[in-house]
C-alpha cells in the first residue's frame, strides 16, 4: 500500500504541485524591498559610520592626546602626534584616520576618556582621490562642529547603557 | 496627396515582375513575425525577472524608465557595446557560427505555427515533423559553442546539454507521436481543428500524461531550470556560454527564450487548442468575441505557459544530472509509450473522443 501511495504521489506530481502553490502565494505578498535612496532603514544611537572629534561647549577640543584610541584600534588605523601648548596642556598636533584600514568597530569610540573621538550616523561618502581617505584632525573637527546636536543626543540616547 | 502616395506604391509594386512580388510579400511576413517575436522575447527577460523577485518578496527591475519598462532596452543597448573576446585557440568560425546555429532554427520553426485560422506562413502539411527537425538542430548550436570555446567549463556543459536533449527529445517526440494519432493530422492547423468544440474536447484531457510529459521535456529541451544542468552556474560557472560576451552572447540569450516561447505556443498549440476559444458552444458567450476564435486566445495561452516556465524556475531546484537522466530515459518514455498503447486501444475500441 505504501508503495501504491508513493507511485500516485509522484506520477501525480503532488510534491512539486505543493511548492508550486506555496510559491505561488508569495508572489502576492507584501514586498519587503527598501527602495534604498529614497527610503531608508531606521538606524540606531549607536550606528558606527563616519568618525568625527567633539568640543567643549566653550569651543575648546575635548581630545587630550592621551592616545588611549591609537592603543586600542586593532587595525593601526589612527596616528597622533602631540605637543604642550602654551597654556600647559597637553594637545593633538595631528589627528589621522586612515579610514580604508579603519573596521568601524567603535573601540576608540569606547576608549576615549573625554568623549572626543566618536562615531556619526553617516555613512554615505566617497573619496575620488588617492589620499582622501585619510580624514585630518581638521577634517574630523569640522564633521563634529556640524553635527554636534545629534552626536549629543545620540550619546544621551545611549547613556543608560554604557 | 494620400491618394498619390497610394497610387504611386501600387504602380511601384506592379512594376516588379510577379517572383519579386511572391518574394517580397513572404519577407513581410517574416518580419511581422519576427520583429513582435524579438520585443516579445525582451519582455520575457523583463517579466522572468520581475515574476521571480516578486515570488522572492522582492520588487525586482524598476529604476529604467516607468517601472523598469525600458530595462529589456537598456540591457540590449548595453550588450551591443561590449567587446565580443574570441578566447585563445577557440575555432573562430565556429565560436562564431554557434550563436547563429542556436538562434536560427528556434525563429525558423515559427514558420508553421498558426497565430489564428490561416494566419501562418507556410500552411505545411508536415508541420509537426518540421518542428521537430529544427528544434532538435538547436542542440548544435550549444554542443558546437561548447567546444569552439577551447575551455573545460564549456566542454562539459555542452556535453551535459547534448545528453539531456537526446534523452528528452524522443520523451517530447513520443508525446507528439500521441497527438497526432489523436487529431489524425501532422498539419498543425489541422491539428488545432481537431480540438474545436470547447474546452472539453481540446487534447489537454484526454492526453494529460503525454501533456504533462511533452511540457516537462520542453521545460528539459530549452535547457530551463530545474533542469539548466547545462548552464548550473554553482557547478560549472555558466557552461556552454563561458566564454561568450556581448552580442554573441546576447544571440545565445535570444535564442533560449525564443526557444520557451516556442515551446509555450507548441504546447498551446498542440494541448489547448491554439487559437480556438474555452468558451466555445456555452450560452452565456454565445455571440459575443469570448466565443469567438482569435489570436487574442493564442497569445493568452503562450503566455500561460511562459508564466509557468518561470514560476517553475523560481520554485524548484536544479536536478541532479542522474537524476535527470533517469527522468527522462526510465520514466517518461515509458510513460508515453504505455499511454500511446492505450490511446491506440481507445481508437481501435471506438472509446473517447476519437469514436470516429
Amino acid at each position: 500500500m505504501n508503495k501504491f501511495t508513493q507511485f500516485v504521489k509522484s506520477f501525480s506530481l503532488w510534491e512539486l504541485l505543493l511548492g508550486m502553490n506555496l510559491t505561488g502565494r508569495y508572489l502576492f505578498k507584501p514586498k519587503v524591498t527598501i527602495q534604498y535612496p529614497e527610503e531608508k532603514t531606521p538606524m540606531s544611537p549607536r550606528f558606527r559610520g563616519l568618525h568625527a572629534l567633539r568640543r567643549y561647549e566653550n569651543g575648546e577640543e575635548r581630545c587630550i592626546a592621551c592616545k588611549l584610541c591609537e592603543a586600542v584600534c586593532p587595525a593601526l588605523a589612527i596616528t597622533i602626534d602631540s605637543e604642550e601648548r602654551e597654556d600647559g596642556t597637553r594637545r593633538t598636533t595631528r589627528y589621522d584616520i586612515d579610514l580604508f584600514k579603519c573596521i568601524f568597530c567603535g573601540f576608540c569610540e569606547e576608549a576615549c576618556p573625554v568623549d572626543s573621538i566618536v562615531e556619526t550616523h553617516i555613512f554615505e561618502y566617497h573619496f575620488e582621490n588617492r589620499g582622501d581617505q585619510i580624514m585630518t584632525k581638521e577634517m574630523l573637527l569640522e564633521i563634529g562642529d556640524k553635527y554636534e546636536a545629534e552626536i549629543a543626543a545620540n550619546r544621551q540616547a545611549d547613556a543608560p547603557y554604557r | 496627396m494620400i491618394d498619390s502616395i497610394i497610387n504611386v506604391s501600387v504602380d511601384l509594386w506592379n512594376w516588379f515582375p510577379p517572383g519579386w512580388q511572391t518574394f517580397l510579400e513572404i519577407l513581410g511576413k517574416i518580419i511581422l513575425i519576427v520583429l513582435p517575436l524579438m520585443i516579445a522575447v525582451a519582455y520575457t527577460t523583463y517579466a522572468e525577472r520581475k515574476i521571480i523577485s516578486y515570488i522572492q518578496v522582492r520588487i525586482g527591475p524598476n529604476r529604467v524608465g516607468p517601472r523598469g519598462w525600458l530595462q529589456p532596452i537598456a540591457d540590449a543597448v548595453k550588450l551591443m557595446f561590449k567587446e565580443i573576446v574570441l578566447p585563445t585557440n577557440a575555432n573562430r568560425f565556429l565560436f562564431l557560427f554557434a550563436p547563429i546555429l542556436s538562434i536560427g532554427p528556434a525563429l525558423a520553426a515559427w514558420a508553421v505555427i498558426p497565430f489564428d485560422r490561416g494566419m501562418v506562413l507556410t500552411d505545411l502539411d508536415a508541420g509537426l515533423l518540421y518542428i521537430l527537425a529544427l528544434t532538435s538542430i538547436g542542440v548544435y548550436g550549444v554542443i558546437i559553442a561548447g567546444w569552439a570555446s577551447n575551455s573545460k567549463y564549456a566542454m562539459m556543459g555542452a556535453l551535459r546539454s547534448a545528453a539531456q536533449i537526446v534523452a528528452y527529445e524522443i520523451a517530447m517526440g513520443f508525446a507528439l507521436v500521441g497527438v497526432l494519432m489523436a487529431s489524425g493530422s501532422l498539419n498543425i492547423g489541422m491539428i488545432v481543428e481537431g480540438q474545436s468544440g470547447g474546452l472539453s474536447s481540446w487534447f489537454i484531457w484526454p492526453l494529460l500524461p503525454l501533456f504533462l510529459v511533452y511540457f516537462i521535456s520542453g521545460v528539459a529541451e530549452t535547457n530551463r531550470a530545474p533542469f539548466d544542468v547545462a548552464e548550473g552556474e554553482s557547478e560549472i560557472v555558466a557552461g556552454f556560454h563561458v566564454e561568450y560576451s556581448g552580442m554573441a552572447f546576447a544571440v545565445f540569450f535570444l535564442a533560449e527564450y525564443a526557444n520557451i516561447i516556442l515551446i509555450a505556443a507548441l504546447t498551446a498549440i498542440m494541448f489547448l487548442g491554439g487559437w480556438l476559444s474555452p468558451f466555445e458552444g456555452l450560452a452565456f458567450a454565445q455571440g459575443t468575441w469570448l466565443a469567438e476564435t482569435s489570436m487574442l486566445w493564442f497569445f493568452a495561452k503562450t503566455a500561460l505557459f511562459i508564466f509557468c516556465f518561470l514560476w517553475f524556475r523560481a520554485t524548484f531546484p536544479r536536478y541532479r544530472y542522474d537524476q535527470i537522466m533517469r527522468l527522462g530515459w526510465k520514466v517518461f518514455i515509458p510513460v508515453t509509450i504505455v499511454w500511446l498503447f492505450v490511446e491506440a486501444v481507445m481508437v481501435v475500441a471506438e472509446i473517447g473522443p476519437w469514436a470516429a
